[in-house]
């Protein structure tokens, strides 16, 4: 199989199996959460960009949130091969774009999905193996199904695999 | 309110409030850079999110966004955002200065400066067209890629629907073609409240 890269938008997600590469491209205050299962070598990629659907009165694209996104994720995961009980988790994003002296809510919404997300993560038992969040950059990550490494890319904050 | 189901009248409301908008903006920063600036006329854009991040050609494009929190009657957030092209055109007319590498801190006040006026002056006809008080908050300024900086207004807009309305302005200064996006993202009941201001019916209320 080709080393095909599937590059995952803004509330979006997609699946690959080895050696195929999920990418997302410039993660500000949204969360890119990458799920792997270590044995089938089978990964998913979703983008968040807020916390919780239950919050929101318009919750119907279930990829926006990350408790619903991480549930679809899993689900298409699992339809690949994946065993949902060995699934490990990498995560990047979360960023602060903008100080502003005014707390208004969007100002921490990066901090509130990382919260958000670990808090899913954990509930469902899946462990966070490497994390790369907060700050006030954006990030752009690639995951590699082949060895599960992921790639960090920042403006000015150099670049490293996690 | 929900944009996806924006009416073309809704829209046609828009396109005049950026226009007119826009128009002001410009001015201002005619003024201020002391030179003749021409608008064509601003596009209102609606996008969904997947679409939203290559609006400067690709996600990773770096851009500046000015970041602004809006108060008063109308509660939300602005972002004026630049291709780096037209934020280094800008400080050279304004300051006469050319952009090496990166921009120094100077030269970033100096876009905020910038993105203040033209914000400042946009908001300042809306809020006359409305009658609705509405005041910005100093400018947070952010150099970046475009799908970071594009994600503040998505996620805002994403409280209420998946997508998202820009005005896009393309001004000329000289020689120069300048694109400049405006982002108005107001709080889910101050869209609301602008419209009724206008007088165009919501929810048939």
């Amino acid at each position: 199989m080709e080393n095909k890269i599937y590059r995952v938008g803004m509330a979006d997600a997609k699946v690959t199996q080895s050696p195929g590469i999920l990418t997302t491209i410039g993660l500000g205050s949204c969360v890119g959460i990458v799920l792997y299962d270590p044995i089938t070598k089978i990964s998913g990629l979703v983008h968040i960009m807020l916390p919780y659907s239950n919050k929101i009165s318009d919750n119907s694209n279930k990829l926006k949130f990350a408790d619903t996104g991480i549930q679809v994720l899993i689900e298409e995961m699992v339809k690949l091969g994946a065993n949902p009980k060995r699934l490990i988790s990498k995560i990047a994003g979360g960023a602060q774009m903008f100080s502003s002296k005014i707390n208004s809510d969007i100002m921490n919404i990066g901090e509130r999905n990382a919260v958000a997300t670990k808090e899913v993560l954990g509930k469902l038992g899946i462990p966070i193996v490497a994390e790369d969040i907060g700050g006030n950059y954006g990030r752009t990550i690639e995951f590699y199904s082949e060895d599960g490494r992921l790639l960090v890319k920042t403006i000015g904050y150099g670049i490293k695999y996690i | 309110m929900d944009i996806n189901r924006l009416n073309e009248m809704y829209l046609d409301i828009l396109k005049e409030l950026g226009n007119i908008g826009a128009g002001n903006a410009i001015t201002a920063l005619s003024t201020m850079i002391g030179k003749k600036v021409d608008m064509q006329v601003p596009k209102v854009k609606i996008l969904d999110f997947q679409e939203v991040s290559d609006i400067f050609g690709s996600a990773d494009t770096i851009i500046v966004g000015i970041y602004f929190d809006l108060d008063g009657d109308v509660k939300g957030n602005i972002l004026f955002a630049l291709d780096i092209k037209s934020a280094a055109s800008l400080i050279w007319s304004l300051m006469g200065l050319e952009v090496k590498e990166e921009f120094d801190e100077l030269e970033k006040s100096a876009l905020e400066e910038i993105g203040n006026i033209m914000a400042g002056s946009y908001v300042a006809s809306l809020s006359t067209l409305t009658s609705l008080n509405m005041k910005i908050s100093p400018p947070a300024i952010s150099i970046d890629m475009a799908g970071a900086i594009l994600s503040v207004p998505a996620i805002k807009y994403g409280e209420i629907s998946d997508k998202i309305l820009f005005i896009e302005t393309q001004f000329i200064e000289g020689e120069k073609l300048i694109k400049g996006d405006f982002f108005l993202i107001p709080d889910i009941n101050s869209f609301d409240l602008i419209l009724k201001a206008l007088g165009v019916e919501v929810n048939g209320k």
